[in-house]
């Protein structure tokens, strides 16, 4: 077993300890999916305004929560890439790249499907929204660059760099309905005041969350595995090819 | 100095001159990442607006007049000025007296704001119903808008 999270550094015994990880962490995901989507689908009663619109909301939040989740660590990743040169760091950031985007993809539409019947449109430029349409482009821009540099470790560098300069994005996100005038709400759940969910509404809510952080975790450690795999299947490759790796 | 510290400096510092870089660049740009624009806003400029624009605010109470042919005049009002709105088509479901909408349209020489776009603005309150009808049975509900929209 592992003696310290440093051990993980290496890649070898990150796909030993993930191989025992895995499962453990599928089950939590499974169960906690189970509890939420019971709760939210089932228990939660419908909103005063929106009736059973608000049921959005319980795939909607979590979504767009998780996809700045994943450009956090994706931004930590990129400091492990450029301060401390750590092997695993252009790994994870890479592994988790296609996974933001699919959180950021699925808040956009399911918000997209809740502004129309509440709001009253489809989309509306405002600060919000934009800012969230940014976080996805960032995130198809860096796949764009991993795929377009074919040396990895200029390709890790290049990436590192814009994810950082696209870090400054996640605070205009967080704040931009409190900086600015915007149709999207503000804040429900993480605000100065406390929560302003009803209990019965804010549990399910939160459970979902935890499932969806579940989820993110199972996938990117399932990604990370098979991104080291391939780097070796592609340096054995340029080994048998050139008699060198 | 270790190699590492050195890295993590640069990368520090640049951070701290870009995020004051783009600081300043939508601090200079505020007014245009604003959705729209106050009634006071409006009223205080006196002059008129004569590019397309929005205008957010709350629905003032008792001023939602429906006439025929689908056409609509209400008030948005930001609790201290108001600016009258006319409006022909469907409504968003929310709307009604006391709700935020930001309205769509242009001001005419009359100083009547004509909407060709009506938006409701949902708060940030999630509650089942029961918890409002006992809210406002014990008399502490604080109405639709709850503060004005901001």
């Amino acid at each position: 077993m592992l003696k310290s999270v440093t051990d993980l550094a290496n890649p070898t015994r990150f796909l030993a300890f993930t191989a025992k990880a895995l499962p453990v962490l599928v089950g939590l995901t499974l169960a906690l999916f189970a509890v939420g989507l019971y709760g939210a689908l089932v228990l939660a009663p419908p909103d005063y305004q929106q009736g059973e619109t608000v049921k959005i909301m319980f795939i909607h939040v979590p979504a767009a929560w998780l996809s700045m989740f994943t450009y956090g660590l994706m931004t930590v990743s990129a400091l492990g890439t450029l301060v401390w040169r750590h092997p695993l760091a252009d790994v994870a950031a890479r592994a988790a790249a296609p996974i933001g985007a699919a959180f950021t993809f699925l808040a956009l539409v399911t918000g997209s499907l809740w502004g129309k019947p509440m709001w009253g449109t489809w989309w509306i430029w405002d600060a919000r929204l934009t800012s969230v349409l940014i976080l996805f482009i960032m995130y198809l821009g860096l796949l764009a660059l991993w795929r377009t540099v074919e040396e990895p470790t200029r390709a890790a560098k290049l990436a590192a760099i814009l994810i950082l300069v696209g870090s400054v994005n996640l605070p205009i996100i967080k704040f931009s309905v409190d900086w600015w005038n915007t149709l999207h709400q503000p804040a429900s759940v993480f605000r100065m005041d406390g929560p302003t969910i009803d209990g019965s509404m804010l549990w399910p809510l939160l459970v979902m969350a935890l499932a969806f952080t579940a989820l993110m975790l199972t996938l990117h450690l399932m990604a990370m595995r098979n991104e080291i795999l391939r780097r070796r299947v592609r340096s054995l490759g340029l080994a048998a090819a050139g008699g060198v790796a | 100095m270790t190699r590492k510290q050195r890295r993590l400096t640069l990368i520090g510092s640049a951070g701290v001159v870009l995020g004051a870089a783009l600081g300043l660049v939508l601090y200079a740009l505020s007014g245009e990442i604003a959705l729209f624009k106050t009634p006071t806003e409006i009223v205080e400029a006196k002059a008129g607006f004569a590019e397309r624009l929005r205008i957010g605010g709350l629905v003032e109470e008792g001023s939602v007049v429906r006439s025929e042919a689908a056409t609509v005049s209400f008030a948005v009002t930001d609790t201290v000025n108001a600016v009258p709105v006319t409006y022909v088509g469907l409504l968003p479901d929310l709307f009604r007296e006391g709700q935020g909408v930001v309205v769509e349209g242009r001001l005419d020489g009359a100083g009547i704001f004509r909407a060709d776009n009506v938006l409701a603005k949902h708060d940030e309150r999630y509650m089942p119903k029961e918890v409002v009808d006992s809210l406002k049975a014990q008399g502490v509900w604080e109405g639709e808008g709850g503060k004005a929209a901001n």
